[in-house]
């Protein structure tokens, strides 16, 4: 197969003569101990092929036995979800050949899935608000790893030969598919990636899922089409699969709109197909028509009797469901009193945890966010980390802050202290005393500094007394250069003024 | 009555990547027709009142608690693999899908 150029229309071209249509199918690993029907490990990352189980690998004549804790975990997604819960359902086979299933079939669910109807609001950066419905949330399992070798460099298209490794095969799945979202115009790029944060957090949250993206824990294929301005009609869709970061749902998304749109422009039909993402040129390419993949002959899994939710079990598991993080942030937000503005920030520079446990540990809101958002970010982001992984405990931001108000160091002082406390010299007061950082709180050895700055500097000391007060800031420098910065500048101005008999 | 036409079949086994030579394909289609339209003989007695049933036995929620049990060795798991390299299964590469 040759690689074909697509042409793409300029997304804001594309924009005003159509509205995108999405659709998500997320696909959340959960992070129960064994696999979804055998006693096999769910464990990422162990040598190939020893988490497993004759179950996993397919031998004949054996049983599957669904684990409780992911049909528990599959109900808290659902409910988390604010989806139903289906009093019974049943698992289907999916039957399609790909070595990937040693079965030839995925265990999965069809007419009846565990919950279904249930809606989320999605908040972007900015505020705005969009409700996603969610048709629904279905068990299922995962399949093995493929590696294709020979050929061009490992990809598939003229590989020689596949290795299997089954740990993965098994592994409990839970399938979230939205319906069609509608409405979303221009802002459908970012409100792919918000969904999928959304869902990513809540699983999180859950703690049924590790939802690290990066191990295909929580994994996104995305539905694109789009209908001329004015039309109700969908137009023919494309299923990119495995976008499988943030930044790239949200640009594979963005392309696939501006790609059908120059398909649509030229006159042609868009082709019902699935499309693979490539984060290196940021495009897509045709995979297999859906047709021919849509013919997976689901039926009954004869294996596997029904599961049956009574309404004492859904109460027990909703009970246990943590606050939804969405009200978190707005319980958080009235607490702290932060404006829209700051809260954002606060969310987006991802240190909203950091500040609950900072303010937990004594600081106020306005000193747990100077810190987190001020010296804790320039250091993260110099360091090329999140703020919240620098290592910055909230007991540190407290003790610095406790130390500036009792006098003993400044702001300045604090931000040198944090440094060496990162460098592991100890708490902030340790490093204070190890490092003689404290403030010169005594006015004898200021008043003494503040002499010497008056006579280098006779001029500007006629200018105060001649009430030019601003001109104090040289000389409140030129003490500050004596004492090494370890003067308090606001009591060597009080103490400048004393001196010179003026009003401060 | 023809249910299961030939047509049919070699779409089936396409879909199961089975090869079938067309003498095969002709006998099949003329059994899987008489296997169809013997089932076929239930719908006359069930009417649209039986729910089609697939679990006959009224059994529910069959569970197993989420404890790690035994596994195979990769030894073990390789045994059977008509194929295998660097302790995993060696297969041919399928092409055009992913």
């Amino acid at each position: 197969m040759t690689a074909v150029t697509d042409e793409i229309l300029s997304f804001e071209e594309a924009m005003e003569k159509y509205d995108p249509v999405l659709g998500f199918e997320v696909h959340v690993e959960l992070n129960t101990r064994t696999k979804m029907f055998s006693a096999a490990p769910n464990v990422f990352g162990d040598e190939p092929n020893t988490n497993v189980t004759p179950v996993c690998l397919g031998l004949p004549g054996v049983l599957p036995v669904v684990n409780k804790a992911a049909v528990e975990y599959s109900i808290k997604i659902g409910l988390a979800l604010g989806c139903r819960i289906a009093p019974s359902c049943t698992f289907a086979r999916k039957q399609y050949f790909y070595p990937d299933t040693p079965k030839n079939f995925q265990t999965s669910q069809y007419e009846d899935p565990i919950a279904f109807d249930g809606s989320i609001d999605i908040e972007l950066e900015d505020g705005t608000v969009f409700t996603v419905e969610i048709e629904r949330a279905h068990m299922e399992e995962d399949a093995g790893k493929l590696t294709h070798l020979g050929g061009a460099t490992g990809r598939i298209q003229g590989a020689d030969f596949s290795l299997v490794d089954y740990n993965r095969a098994g592994v409990p799945l839970v399938e979230i598919v939205t319906k069609p979202i509608v409405g979303a115009g221009s802002r459908a790029p970012e409100l792919a990636k918000a969904y999928v944060a959304a869902i990513r957090e809540i699983v999180k949250n859950l703690g049924v899922s590790d939802a690290r993206m990066e191990r295909g824990n929580v994994r996104c294929d995305a539905n694109v089409s789009l209908m001329p301005k004015g039309s109700t009609t969908f137009g023919t869709r494309s299923e990119t699969k495995n976008v499988n970061s943030l930044r790239s749902v949200e640009r594979a998304v963005r392309f696939e709109i501006q790609r059908h749109a120059a398909v649509l422009e030229s006159g042609a039909a868009v082709t019902q197909e699935t499309r693979h993402w490539h984060e290196d040129t940021r495009t897509t390419t045709a995979g297999r028509p859906k047709s021919d993949a849509d013919d997976y002959r689901y039926f009954p899994e004869p294996d596997l009797v029904p599961v049956v939710t009574s309404e004492e079990w859904i109460e027990e598991l909703r009970a246990q469901l943590p606050e939804p993080p969405a009200e978190r942030r707005k319980r958080l937000k009235d607490a702290w009193g932060y404006s829209d503005a700051e809260f954002r920030d606060v969310v987006n520079a991802g240190v909203m945890d950091s500040i609950e446990e900072t303010i937990a540990a004594g600081a106020t809101p306005a000193v747990a966010r100077k810190w987190w958002m001020g010296e804790v970010s320039r250091r993260a982001k110099e360091a090329e980390v999140d703020p919240a992984e620098l290592g910055v405990t909230p007991e540190t931001i407290v003790e610095l802050d406790s130390l500036i108000s009792a006098g003993k160091i400044n702001d300045k002082l604090a931000r040198k202290v944090l440094e060496y406390v990162l460098a592991g010299e100890g708490t902030p007061s340790e490093v204070v005393d190890k490092h003689g950082m404290a403030v010169v709180s005594d006015d004898g050895a200021l008043l003494e500094a503040i002499d010497a700055a008056l006579a280098a500097q006779p001029e500007v000391a006629e200018k105060i007394r001649g009430g030019k007060l601003q001109a104090a800031g040289a000389i409140v420098g030129g003490v500050m250069k004596a004492t090494r910065g370890q003067a308090d500048a606001g009591r060597v101005r009080e103490l400048i003024f004393e001196r010179l008999g003026v009003q401060g | 009555m023809s249910e299961i036409n030939r047509e049919a079949v070699a779409h089936l086994a396409q879909l199961a990547r089975i090869e079938m030579t067309a003498e095969e394909l002709d006998k099949m289609a003329g059994e899987l027709d008489v296997i169809v339209d013997s089932i076929k003989t239930v719908s006359e007695v069930a009417g649209d009142d039986v729910p089609a049933t697939s679990h006959p036995i009224p059994l529910t929620n069959v569970f197993r608690e989420d404890v790690p049990g035994q596994t195979l060795t990769n030894e073990q798991a390789l045994s059977g693999a008509p194929d295998a390299e660097d302790g995993r299964f060696k297969v041919p590469a399928i092409l055009d899908e992913e």
